[in-house]
C-alpha cells in the first residue's frame, strides 16, 4: 500500500518541480559557468598567494616576516587598528542609539552623510588630510610651529583609517536596533533602572553580535587600507609603512618571494574574518529566529 | 518627515549620542571634505578646467570610466548568475563558494592587485595559457577591468540574492500552469523582477570600481596615457607637490562620486517600491 502512495507522491512533487526548477542542462551548464567564474575570480586568487608565499617553503616566509622593517609595518597596523577600531565602535553606538531609538528630521540625510566615505576614492580620502594637515595645508604652519606632525606620521595614518572605515559598525547597528524597537529599553525605565544600565544590561546585549560583526569588518578593513594610507604615510621604511604598504615596496623591489609572503599575512586575516562573519551571521539569524518564536507579533517597524 | 513621538522621548541619552555622532562627523567626514573644497575654490574656473582636463587626465578619466563601466557590467551579468545559482541550485561546495563571494571585500586591495597580475603575468597560471593566445591581462586596461570586477563582485551578488531568496514560487507556478515554458516564464516574469535590484548591484560594483586604487597600481603599469586611472594620477600629482593639479583631478573625481550616490539613493528607492 505505501509503495504507489509513495509514487503518487513523488510523482505530483516532480510534476511542480518541472514547473518552477530548469531543466537539468540549464542547471548543470549555469552551475557550470558559476563555477568556473568563481573559481578564477575567487579561489585562484586566493590559492595563488598561499602557493606563491610557500613556493620555497616555510623558511622564506619567516625571514620575510622576521625582517625588522617587517616587524615594524605590523606594528604599525596593529597600532592604528587598536585606535581606529574603538573610535568607530563608540561613533556607531551613539550614532546608532541617536538613529534607531529616536525621530528627528533630517534623519535619512544624517544616514547619508555617514554612508559618505564609502562613496569617495580611498585617494581622494588620503588627499583631503594632507591639504588639511600637511606641511603646506590649511593648518600646515599652526602644526609647524607647534612641533605636531599629523601627515608622514602615526595620527594621519589614524585619521585617514577612521574616515575610510567610518560607516561600518553604524551601518550594522542601524538596521538591528530599529528592528529591536524600544520597548524591552522602556520596560527596564520603568523598572527603575537608570539610562546608562539600560543601554549597558538590555540594549547591548541585543545587539552584541552585529556589533561584533561590523567590528570585524571595521577591522579588516583598518588593516587592509592602501589607498588612503598610501598617501598620508609618507613611505618611509620601518618608520610609517603599514602591512599593505611594506607588501608594496616588496614587489617594487623585485623581491616577489618576500612581498607574497607578507601578503599571505593579510590574505590568512581575510580567511579568519570570513569564517567569522558568517559565523556570526548565523548566530544573528538564530537569535532573530527563537526572538520572533518568542514574540510571534513583533511590533511594526519604525 | 515625522515628529517627535511621547513614546519615544522616554529614552534618555539623545543629545549625548547626537551630539558625539555630530562630532565625530564633522572632524572626520565633513571638515576633510571641507577643505578639499576651499583649496579648489583657490582657483579660478580657467586654471581650474586647464588641471583637471589635460589630454593626460581626460586619457584617464576615460580609462577609469570605461574599465569600471565594462566591470560592472561583467558583474551584473556575472553576479547574477552566479547569485541564481546560488539560491537556486544545491551543489556540492555551495556554502563554501557562498562564503568565499564576501573574499574580494574582506582581502585588503594591495594583495588582491599582486596574486591577480601575478595570475595574468606571462608566466602566472592564467597567463601562460592566456598570453599565447594574444589576451594580455597583466599591465592593460584588461588588466585593470579584471582587478575592478574582482573588488565589485560582492556588490552584485549580495545586493541580489536576499531578493531571490524572497521570489514568491506562485508566481513560477502559476505562469507555467497557465502554458509558458520555463524560458519564458524567466524571460517575462522572473527577470522583469529582478531588473530593479541587478540596476542596483551593476551601480553599487560601478561606484566602488571608479574610486578604486590599491589593486590597479599592481596590475596596471601605470602607464600615462595608457593605463593611468584617475586616481593614480592625483598621487603622482602629489608626488611632484603639485597640490592644486592633484585637488583639481580630485574635485572632479569627488562630484562624480557625489553624482554616483546621488543616482544610487534614486535606484534603490526605485527598487523598493517595485518590490513594494
Amino acid at each position: 500500500m505505501a509503495a504507489p502512495a509513495s509514487t503518487l507522491a513523488k510523482a505530483s512533487r516532480s510534476a511542480s518541480r518541472r514547473a518552477t526548477e530548469d531543466p537539468a542542462w540549464v542547471r548543470f551548464s549555469l552551475i557550470g559557468i558559476a563555477l568556473t567564474f568563481a573559481s578564477v575570480f575567487l579561489l585562484l586568487p586566493l590559492a595563488n598567494v598561499l602557493v606563491q608565499a610557500f613556493s620555497k617553503g616555510i623558511r622564506p616566509v619567516f625571514e620575510a616576516l622576521s625582517h625588522p622593517d617587517t616587524q615594524s609595518a605590523i606594528r604599525l597596523t596593529l597600532a592604528a587598528a587598536a585606535i581606529s577600531v574603538p573610535v568607530n565602535l563608540v561613533f556607531g553606538l551613539a550614532a546608532s542609539w541617536a538613529i534607531a531609538k529616536f525621530d528627528f528630521r533630517g534623519k535619512s540625510f544624517l544616514i547619508t552623510l555617514i554612508d559618505l566615505p564609502f562613496s569617495i576614492s580611498p585617494v581622494v580620502s588620503g588627499l583631503m588630510f594632507v591639504l588639511l594637515f600637511g606641511s603646506k595645508g590649511l593648518y600646515g604652519s599652526f602644526l609647524e610651529q607647534h612641533d605636531i606632525k599629523i601627515i608622514f606620521a602615526l595620527p594621519g595614518i589614524v585619521l585617514a583609517t577612521v574616515f575610510v572605515t567610518f560607516p561600518f559598525v553604524a551601518r550594522e547597528l542601524i538596521p538591528i536596533m530599529q528592528a529591536a524597537g524600544v520597548e524591552q529599553e522602556q520596560a527596564a525605565l520603568t523598572l527603575g533602572a537608570n539610562g546608562w544600565q539600560t543601554f549597558w544590561h538590555v540594549t547591548l546585549p541585543s545587539v552584541k553580535w552585529g556589533l561584533l560583526y561590523g567590528v570585524i569588518l571595521c577591522n579588516a578593513r583598518a588593516m587592509g587600507e592602501f589607498g588612503a594610507v598610501s598617501i598620508v604615510s609618507g613611505h618611509i621604511t620601518g618608520v610609517t609603512d603599514t602591512i599593505p604598504l611594506r607588501v608594496e615596496k616588496l614587489y617594487n623591489e623585485y623581491n616577489g618571494q618576500a612581498a607574497f609572503a607578507v601578503a599571505s599575512l593579510l590574505a590568512l586575516l581575510a580567511i579568519a574574518t570570513l569564517g567569522l562573519k558568517t559565523f556570526l551571521e548565523w548566530k544573528i539569524e538564530r537569535d532573530q529566529a527563537s526572538a520572533l518564536k518568542a514574540d510571534p507579533d513583533p511590533a511594526p517597524k519604525p | 518627515m515625522r515628529l517627535k513621538t511621547e513614546t519615544r522621548s522616554v529614552l534618555p541619552g539623545f543629545s549625548l549620542s547626537m551630539g558625539i555622532t555630530i562630532l565625530c562627523l564633522s572632524v572626520i567626514v565633513l571638515l576633510p571634505i571641507a577643505g578639499l573644497l576651499l583649496k579648489t575654490s583657490e582657483l579660478s574656473w580657467s586654471q581650474f578646467w586647464q588641471l583637471a582636463f589635460t589630454d593626460r587626465a581626460m586619457a584617464a578619466y576615460r580609462l577609469t570610466f570605461g574599465a569600471s563601466l565594462a566591470a560592472a557590467l561583467a558583474n551584473a551579468f556575472f553576479g547574477a548568475l552566479l547569485a541564481w545559482v546560488l539560491v537556486r541550485y544545491h551543489f556540492p561546495g555551495r556554502r563554501i563558494i557562498d562564503a568565499l563571494v564576501d573574499f574580494p571585500f574582506a582581502l585588503p586591495t594591495a594583495v588582491a592587485g599582486l596574486t591577480l597580475s601575478h595570475m595574468f603575468a606571462d608566466q602566472g597560471w592564467l597567463g601562460r595559457y592566456l598570453s599565447p593566445m594574444g589576451i594580455k591581462g597583466a599591465y592593460t586596461p584588461l588588466g585593470i577591468a579584471i582587478a575592478l570586477t574582482f573588488v565589485g563582485l560582492p556588490f552584485a551578488v549580495r545586493t541580489l540574492q536576499p531578493i531571490l531568496e524572497t521570489l514568491d514560487a506562485d508566481v513560477e507556478e502559476a505562469a507555467a500552469s497557465l502554458g509558458a515554458n520555463r524560458f519564458q516564464t524567466f524571460w517575462s516574469v522572473i527577470l522583469p523582477s529582478l531588473v530593479p535590484t541587478i540596476v542596483t548591484g551593476f551601480a553599487l560594483a560601478f561606484a566602488r570600481a571608479i574610486g578604486e586604487y590599491g589593486s590597479i597600481v599592481f596590475i596596471s603599469g601605470n602607464m600615462p596615457f595608457k593605463t593611468e586611472i584617475a586616481p593614480f594620477l592625483i598621487v603622482t600629482r602629489l608626488e611632484e607637490y603639485d597640490y592644486l593639479g592633484a585637488t583639481a583631478i580630485a574635485s572632479v573625481l569627488l562630484a562624480f562620486s557625489l553624482v554616483l550616490l546621488a543616482a544610487i539613493n534614486w535606484i534603490e528607492a526605485w527598487a523598493s517600491r517595485f518590490h513594494n
